[in-house]
């Protein structure tokens, strides 16, 4: 806390006596908290593990190097597979979002007072819950395989686009919508010529912003059988076959540098 | 050919913009609206083809009164009157082209303006208008990268294009340098004789509204205090309509403004 | 001139000028995308059968968000839950803590070189690594447990924050901070006073966004027995039990909602 000290007497202080004491208060209880936390984390924890842990993390080191580079041909499929995942969701969760949207944006939804809260409670739902619970609620639903990946992927994004989609909506110029009003145009018109204009560059940069994060998210949706190139992770891990499993690690690891990279240009590209 | 009835429009805040507005508009005719922010010169505009909804009272237009129109005939009204705004109003991501086409968007239907496939006395007139304020090089490009001026033009081709009766002008010139506020303010008072096309300019710019319009209405707090030609704006009807200032040396540099400029 | 111009167009069609110029390129890109997507949904194979049977399955489960299940597994729910927000608040400290030296170091305008490239490293790593795969590891190296739950979201905090912390102190105001070094201010001072409360209110906003992250995320570590919720959701849908695990759905989605109005207040607080 800065304290600035003037002759005998002038002290300046940045705050009260009474805002210090809450503060300190809060910064106690803020410690407090976290030490509980970590003492349940420590309860539950086998410390022998632990100590042990440098010469298991040196025995994995040694087991899975070199990867067994001859295992990329078998992934082939899984990897064409988990584009699909990441691009066909992606495309899915566009056409979902944007009505989406538009109900729940401030500026254009229908009825404030009804439809708009059912559009944020889709948007929150679908947002709130990892991709993976997705997929493990379709599996069980659907069965496995790369059709419930899709549609995982699909719900999960549709409230990642609908948020950013809505708030580019709500941030629209209104004196253009109100322009193209003036004219006689009717709703629709008004929606094509006043609103879409606006916000197709937030659209196309939510569109690759969010097929970059699929592209991540569905590497590791075979983890739980919902198809892509998790599955030979999971299959890998259960044999503990080391060597594969680092050849896989690698794979994906250039998989989200190369979808990174496509779109950061796209977008540069838009914008 | 416009009349206003008792127009009056009460904010949910409790703001009284409009008290029972009066007004008549003759065919043809070009007034300017002055008054200080606020006096509700915009609401009035807006109250007229009803992006504001009034209050109460009446706007009669060819003696249809459009406050009691449902949407449809709504926006058949709207078309007889085209709109200009501050700040352009264009759709900046759109071409000049379908800026200036999107006037036609009461006439056409859905599916024709969303494909962009207008009939081609449409085009023509597009292009007919885009030559007589001088951008027709400028058809295809996009409204974000005119000037301030060129997009005002733009604005007024998108307008014109409907074809209308009457224009309603929103503080044309208030985003443009004094050159330019010229230029457009010369560029409708000559399309509206050209075209006997009447026109409310809403205009903060006093100088500017004695230079170019036959009839200047005052507007104060919501009411009309002053309705008569320009020369008889005097220094106490100004004080009038803005407050206490030195109305003097205004009315006197805009004289000698209109001799530089005529020179 | 330029009504011979003008003579010229008149009559002729107006066509919107395309966005991509060049026919070739544009008709490309529209063919290969179509042949894409045709090719991605051609090698979906959906087993309609299987799909048909879940939609019983799926009614029944949409049925089961009327009627969660809170109480006959509530005690699993409790501890799974408890260990998921202890992991989320531990691993939000201690990630924030580390994250803020290392965004700092990873700020090209305040960093010297070889600092900026270790802390661009770590970042580049965690960024690109997912939690679960991190946790995936983890859980091989220090066993089962919370432990490895609370050191995956604590590093993937890391790369989170200190980017976009570095990120915002480059595009920082230079004038301010160089009026506190031109006082004569020493490198600490400066960054407390020149830099600090430039960049605190973005801070904590994207502090209270990444806790969010964290409690979501938290709620699929289970899935690899890295402790929390996952595990306890897991056996749910393993035993078909719906309601519990739409009961468990709802308490996360809650939370979360819970999270995202705190964090909406305090960010407007500290702007």
């Amino acid at each position: 806390m800065p304290v600035l000290e003037r002759d005998d007497a002038q002290v300046w202080r940045r705050r009260t006596t009474g805002q210090s004491l809450v503060r300190w208060f809060g910064w106690l209880l803020g410690v407090a908290v976290f030490v509980y936390c970590w003492q349940l984390i420590s309860a539950s924890t086998t410390w022998f593990f632990v100590w042990d842990a440098p010469r298991i993390a040196n025995d994995i080191w040694t087991r899975a190097t070199p990867p067994k580079w001859d295992y990329i041909t078998q992934l082939g499929r899984p990897i064409w597979d988990t584009l699909n995942i990441a691009t066909l969701g992606t495309i899915i969760a566009l056409f979902m979002a944007v009505p989406v949207a538009f109900l729940a944006a401030r500026n254009t939804t229908p009825s404030a007072l009804f439809i708009r809260p059912i559009a944020l409670l889709v948007i929150v739902s679908t947002r709130s819950i990892n991709s993976l619970i997705w997929a493990l609620l379709l599996i069980a639903i659907i069965g496995p395989g790369v059709f419930a990946g899709v549609i995982a992927i699909a719900i999960r994004s549709i409230g990642f686009c609908a948020k950013l989609l809505y708030e580019a909506i709500e941030e629209i110029d209104h004196g253009q919508v109100e322009a193209i009003t003036a004219t006689g145009a009717s709703r629709w018109q008004i929606m094509a010529y006043g609103i879409v204009p606006q916000i197709l560059p937030a659209f196309a940069g939510i569109a690759v912003f969010r097929w970059d994060i699929n592209i991540r998210e569905s590497t590791v949706l075979g983890l739980v059988g919902a198809g892509g190139i998790g599955l030979q992770l999971s299959a890998s891990l259960n044999v503990l076959a080391w060597p594969q499993v680092s050849l896989i690690l690698i794979v994906i690891l250039i998989a989200v540098m190369i979808s990174e990279w496509v779109s950061a240009k796209v977008r540069g590209a838009i914008i | 050919m416009l009349r206003l009835e008792k127009l009056t429009k009460t904010y949910k805040t409790g703001d009284q913009a409009l008290k029972a507005i009066d007004l008549d508009v003759p065919k043809g005719q070009v007034l300017a609206l002055i008054g200080p922010s606020g006096a509700g010169k915009s609401t009035m505009i807006r109250c007229i083809n009803r992006l504001v909804e009034p209050t109460s009272g009446g706007v009669l237009l060819d003696d249809v009164d459009l406050t009691k129109l449902g949407s449809g005939a709504l926006r058949k009204a709207r078309r007889e009157m085209g709109m200009i705004f501050q700040e352009y109003a264009l759709v900046e991501r759109l071409t000049v082209m379908e800026n200036v086409l999107s006037g036609r968007l009461g006439y056409v239907g859905f599916w024709r303006s969303f494909l962009r496939r207008y009939p081609q006395s449409d085009v023509d007139e597009a292009f007919r208008l885009l030559d007589r304020v001088g951008l027709l090089h400028m058809a295809d490009k996009r409204a974000d990268e005119l000037s301030g001026g060129q997009r005002q033009r733009v604005g007024i081709c998108r307008a014109l294009i409907q074809n209308p009766k009457l224009l309603l002008v929103d503080e044309p010139t208030a985003s443009l340098d004094p050159k330019t506020s010229r230029q457009i303010m010369r560029l409708i008072t000559e399309l509206c004789q050209e075209r006997g096309l009447a026109a409310i300019i809403n205009i903060h710019d006093v100088a500017l509204a004695q230079m170019f319009v036959p009839r200047v209405v005052g507007l104060r707090f919501g009411e009309i205090v002053y309705d008569g030609l320009p020369t008889g704006l005097t220094p106490d009807k100004l004080t009038e309509i803005y407050g206490e200032e030195d109305w003097e040396a205004t009315i006197e540099k805009v004289e000698d403004e209109d001799v530089e400029a005529a020179e | 001139m330029s009504h011979r111009e003008l003579d010229d167009m008149l009559g002729k069609g107006w066509r919107k000028p395309a966005f991509i110029k060049n026919a070739a390129l544009r008709w490309a890109l529209i063919i290969g995308f179509v042949a894409y997507l045709i090719a991605a949904f051609m090698t979906i194979d959906v087993d309609w059968g299987r799909v048909y049977e879940g939609l019983d399955r799926g009614w029944a489960f949409v049925l089961a968000f009327t009627s969660p299940d809170f109480v006959s597994r509530w005690s699993d729910i409790w501890s799974g839950l408890l260990e998921s927000i202890v992991m989320t608040v531990a691993a939000s400290v201690v990630g924030i803590l580390i994250s803020i030296p290392i965004g700092l170091g990873a700020a090209r305008n305040i960093a010297p070189l070889p600092i900026y490239l270790i802390c661009r490293a770590i970042v580049a790593i965690s960024r690109a690594l997912q939690e679960i795969i991190v946790a995936i590891l983890l859980v091989a190296i220090f066993g089962f447990g919370p432990l490895a739950g609370f050191l995956t979201l604590s590093f993937a905090t890391i790369g989170f924050l200190s980017k976009l912390l570095a990120e915002d102190i480059e595009a920082m105001d230079k004038v301010q901070a160089e009026a506190i070094k031109a006082s004569g201010a020493r490198w600490m001072q400066w960054i407390n006073y020149g830099v600090q409360p430039q960049v605190m209110p973005r801070l904590v906003g994207l502090s209270m966004y990444r806790i969010d992250i964290n409690f979501r995320e938290s709620a699929i570590l289970g899935l690899v027995g890295a402790g929390g919720i996952g595990a306890t959701l897991n056996t749910a849908f393993d035993r078909y039990e719906y309601d519990t695990a739409a009961a468990i759905l709802i308490l996360i989605i809650g939370i979360v909602m819970a999270l995202e109005y705190l964090s909406g207040i305090i960010r407007a607080r500290v702007q």
